[in-house]
């Protein structure tokens, strides 16, 4: 019995060890060719962030990240541009950093924080009745 | 200011409702704790009358403001924020119910519905335990009921008030200066459901959901009962339909969870291990892991201890995922967590207020309950469904550990985070979960309770386990399973586990006939774990051979050496055009739209390519509500008794609905000229005059001339064009030609001597409606949701059997 739980607890131990942590964009590009996970908004200074034509290849989206500390990143998504991006918040990646571009080939590699996707939006709600 | 057309009195009168629940819920609290405590038996007896008088007002006031607010919502007063927010005229009377749940503050009403319900059924059924157990559903009712007061004591905010107006929300809204702001057009139709919510699994999800949160409170209270009335073995045979009950009912909700995710949502599946399904998951494992230590106390006496644990800790699992789901903690980890509300700290309190005394109390008397000394036979029942129930725990600790990291990070300032592979995350460990369950699932039952005749035991296993061996040997070695994306050990545990579930499966179905002769009524237990089995070949084998049927290999990128060969998952169907799509063709068709403009249907017709069954897939996008612009995805599916076509739209062009401003460039050009566009390059080869070939049939007394031009991508792909103009009765007419994948139009416009002609070309990815879609093939995903059913109805069946068994005590 005893041995059994020393067992799962060596387990636990050794999958806290398989645990990324969040990294910031600069720190991602030293970890190069590692698995991280980066919070990040969409660099809106720049007149399109997101470059995405589904004409020509419906599987490939790019877009533009600034990080909190100010640092920028070119980002390649191998699939389709997940809806709603423009309107997003913040976004969670999980992908490694190639050279200057943080590359993401897992699907669910991408987490879009919208203003309240699922819920209440008061802002969007009071917009909503203050417009004419 | 005197409002016109409002209808103020609903909502006072369901204000006052939620005040004399919140009081009579605390009168029934304290009654029912004076009953535990009386000792004479008057004074029991006199305080046992006040609580339930109090308990069923309670109970009564909850279904009738649940009454009201459907009232306001089918009426469509918006003159109220609830209604306004949350529902909107378009909707039927499914979605109508839909919208109550939708808020927080409905939830929590259809929370202490459902504890109203259970509560009731206790007064009449629970004899001595009624007064030790209502009281701690009570102080539950009460706990519910601070959520939705709406009440400020100095600042702070209790609750959150379902009756607010919405002008009182929106105080500053211009609108609202005018007395007749009804009239407006703003307030004619409120902000809707959420477009995803708007599927019929959310009708009816939610409350069965509820109703096992709710249910889990009953086990709980029963173990809360034994520990504070030191009565510590004399209430298992009561409690054990209740837990068999809330086992059923919480994992038939979750699992009708995971089929609204399957239907509506775009995860490609119905399960994501997404913090949100984690936390009604783990409390369901716990539970059911508490049921099998409380039968093999029943019948033993061992494990009364971990029982108490695990209903204890049960109940406190799902107290912190109320919390964890709607504090706003998880909106990075999540894709469909609630936001913060403004109660974090009136959450944290409510958890941490059935914890402490729930926890303190069972630390306390810990050693006071009763166990036997002497170690389980290792031939033995018990001892291996202890066993089972230990594994179920520490899968459902794992889960929740990792679940819980955002909490972690928050206390501890540190910041962990899941890697990018959050499922193989999950799945690695809870393969093994599956396998070592699995075995002894299927092995237990041929166990006798305290020990058990080796040879018989062997004699008895043997043929469940040859069949197995050879079921799931067949699948194994003609069923194609080869899902290598994480390595020949995941494939082996994957193989194993296929075992494992079989074995299950075979084991418990042969138990019905040999252990049980066929005597069904006692079977109840063997029909769940045969049901368990087929859920989990279900699982395994749909995803592990789950396929992308729309895979593209017209753009194949390069993957990094991960995935050299691999296509890339969207199709680019161009509306019309037959393409090639694996074993099918794919055309889109058309599209549709729904009556109230919401909902655009694409239909997209699969051909068989040997021939052998045809049919249409129609995907949706549906509008955002809620003020927010933009559209959602809707999957749709093919359902096949083995297998599950199931498609959803990743573009259209309805999405990105701009003006088509690109503008024809004139070139001129002399054959042997090249031309460049964004993407590549054309060669104008020859232009011959009056042509007659598959696309133009002139004769030489016409006047027409023809381009032939090539046209090389960037990533060097050939196609070729054929322009054309002619003129007839004196008109010019021009045939332009369409490379629809490079998004170009290509005309001739003139011959501007006898060396050049003009071409023109445009640029534009609207030349044709198209759909990017994808594609993803589930096989046997109907052994899942069969075997849930099956798990269910065996569930009640031992409920029916062990409700009878309690009987006779009591007469």
């Amino acid at each position: 019995m005893l041995v059994g739980i020393a067992v799962v607890i060596a387990v636990l131990i050794s999958m806290m060890g398989d645990l990324s942590t969040y990294e910031t964009l600069a720190s991602a590009k030293q970890k190069e060719g590692k698995s991280v996970t980066v919070i990040a908004m969409l660099d809106k200074s720049l007149p399109q962030p997101i470059l995405y034509d589904p004409a020509k290849n419906a599987n490939y989206t790019v877009f533009h990240v600034v990080d909190s500390l100010g640092n920028k990143a070119k980002v390649e998504y191998h699939f389709e541009k997940p809806f709603d991006m423009e309107k997003s918040e913040r976004i969670v990646l999980k992908g490694k950093m190639k050279g200057d571009v943080f590359e993401i080939t897992q699907k669910d590699g991408i987490l879009i924080k919208c203003p309240s996707k699922y819920k209440d939006d008061p802002k969007a709600a009071e917009n909503n009745l203050s417009q004419n | 200011m005197n409002y016109i057309g409002e209808h103020l009195f609903p909502g006072q009168l369901g204000h006052f409702l939620l005040l004399l629940s919140f009081v009579s819920s605390l009168v029934a609290s304290v009654a029912y704790f004076k009953a535990t405590v009386a000792r004479a038996d008057d004074e029991k007896n006199s305080w046992k009358r006040l609580a339930r008088i109090a308990f069923i007002a309670d109970a009564v006031c909850v279904a009738a403001v649940f009454a009201i607010i459907y009232y306001l919502i089918s009426s469509h007063y918006f003159e109220y924020y609830y209604v306004w927010n949350h529902s909107d005229r378009s909707l039927n009377t499914g979605y109508l119910l839909s919208s109550i749940w939708e808020g927080q503050e409905g939830s929590f009403l259809l929370w202490a519905f459902w504890h109203g319900v259970l509560g009731i059924i206790l007064i009449f059924k629970a004899k001595k335990w009624e007064a030790p157990v209502m009281t701690v559903v009570s102080l539950m009712q009460f706990c519910l009921a601070t959520m939705i007061l709406g009440l400020y004591v100095f600042d702070i905010k209790i609750g959150s008030n379902p009756f607010l107006l919405t002008r009182e929300v929106f105080q500053d809204a211009p609108l609202f200066n005018d007395p007749d702001y009804l009239s407006n057009a703003r307030m004619m139709d409120g902000n809707g459901l959420n477009q995803l919510l708007q599927n019929y699994w959310m009708v009816i999800h939610p409350p069965v959901l509820f109703l096992g949160f709710a249910s889990t409170i009953v086990p709980f209270a029963y173990a809360v009962a034994g520990l504070w009335r030191k009565n510590y073995g004399g209430w298992t045979k009561a409690a054990l339909p209740w837990a068999l009950f809330s086992a059923a009912i919480l994992g038939l909700g979750i699992m009708m969870g995971a089929r609204w995710a399957y239907e509506s949502l775009n995860f490609g599946g119905y399960w994501a291990w997404d913090p949100v399904e984690n936390a009604s998951l783990v409390p369901w494992l716990i539970i059911v892991a508490g049921l099998h230590t409380q039968v093999v106390y029943n019948a033993t006496g061992h494990s009364l201890r971990p029982t108490y644990f695990f209903y204890i800790l049960g109940f406190i699992l799902i107290l912190y995922s109320t919390y964890l789901t709607r504090s706003g903690d998880l909106q990075d980890t999540s894709v469909h967590a609630f936001t913060d509300l403004g109660m974090n700290w009136q959450l944290r309190l409510f958890v941490l207020f059935f914890t402490i005394p729930a926890l303190a109390l069972f630390l306390a008397r810990y050693k006071h309950i009763p166990f036997i000394a002497k170690e389980e036979e290792t031939y033995s029942r018990e001892f291996w469904m202890f066993i089972g129930s230990l594994v179920l725990f520490l899968s459902g600790l794992f889960i929740i550990i990792f679940t819980s990291l955002p909490v972690i990070n928050k206390l501890f300032n540190t910041n962990f985070t899941v890697g990018s592979e959050v499922e193989f995350f999950y799945n690695r460990i809870q393969i093994f979960v599956a396998i070592v369950l699995g075995v002894l699932t299927a092995v237990t039952q041929y166990l006798k309770y305290k020990n058990t005749n080796k040879k018989n035991f062997a004699k008895k296993i043997a043929l469940p386990l040859i069949i197995s061996l050879l079921i799931s040997g067949a699948i194994s070695l003609f069923g194609g399973i080869e899902y290598r994306a994480f390595g020949p050990g995941f494939l082996a545990a994957i193989h194993l586990a296929i075992f494992a579930s079989v074995f299950t499966f075979a084991a418990n179905a042969g138990y019905v006939w040999s252990g049980l002769s066929g005597k069904l009524k006692a079977a109840g237990g063997s029909v769940a774990h045969v049901g368990f089995g087929m859920m989990m070949v279900g699982i395994l084998v749909s995803s592990s051979k789950k396929e992308v049927l729309s895979v593209n290999y017209l753009n194949p990128l390069n993957f990094g050496s991960e995935n050299k060969e691999k296509g890339t998952e969207n199709m680019t169907l161009f509306k019309g055009i037959r393409t090639d799509m694996g074993k099918y063709w794919a055309t889109y068709v058309k599209d549709s739209v729904d009556a109230f403009d919401k909902t655009t249907y694409f239909h997209v017709r699969m051909e068989k390519k040997d021939g052998k069954g045809d049919f249409v897939l129609t995907p949706d996008l549906i509008r955002n509500t809620k003020g927010q612009e933009g559209l959602s995805q809707n999957p749709d599916a093919k359902h096949y008794w083995y297998k599950d076509i199931f498609s959803y739209i990743s573009y259209a062009e309805v999405m990105n609905p701009e003006k088509d401003t690109a503008q024809f460039r004139r070139h001129t050009m002399k054959p042997g000229d090249t031309a460049f566009y964004s993407g590549g390059y054309m060669v104008l080869d020859r232009v011959t005059p009056n042509p007659s070939n598959d696309r133009y049939q002139f004769t030489p007394q016409d006047t027409a001339i023809m381009a032939e031009l090539s046209i090389t991508s960037s990533d060097g792909r050939n196609f070729r064009a054929t322009p054309a103009f002619y003129v007839k009765n004196n008109q010019v007419h021009y045939n332009m030609d369409t490379i629809h994948s490079q998004g170009l139009a290509i005309g001739l416009s003139q011959v501007v001597d006898n060396q050049h002609v003009g071409v023109v070309v445009k640029e534009s990815s609207r030349l044709t409606p198209f759909i990017a879609l994808k594609v993803l093939q589930f096989p046997f995903i109907n052994l899942i949701w069969a075997g849930v059913i099956l798990m269910i109805i065996g569930f009640i069946m031992s409920i029916v059997r062990r409700a009878k068994a309690i009987k006779p005590e009591r007469s």
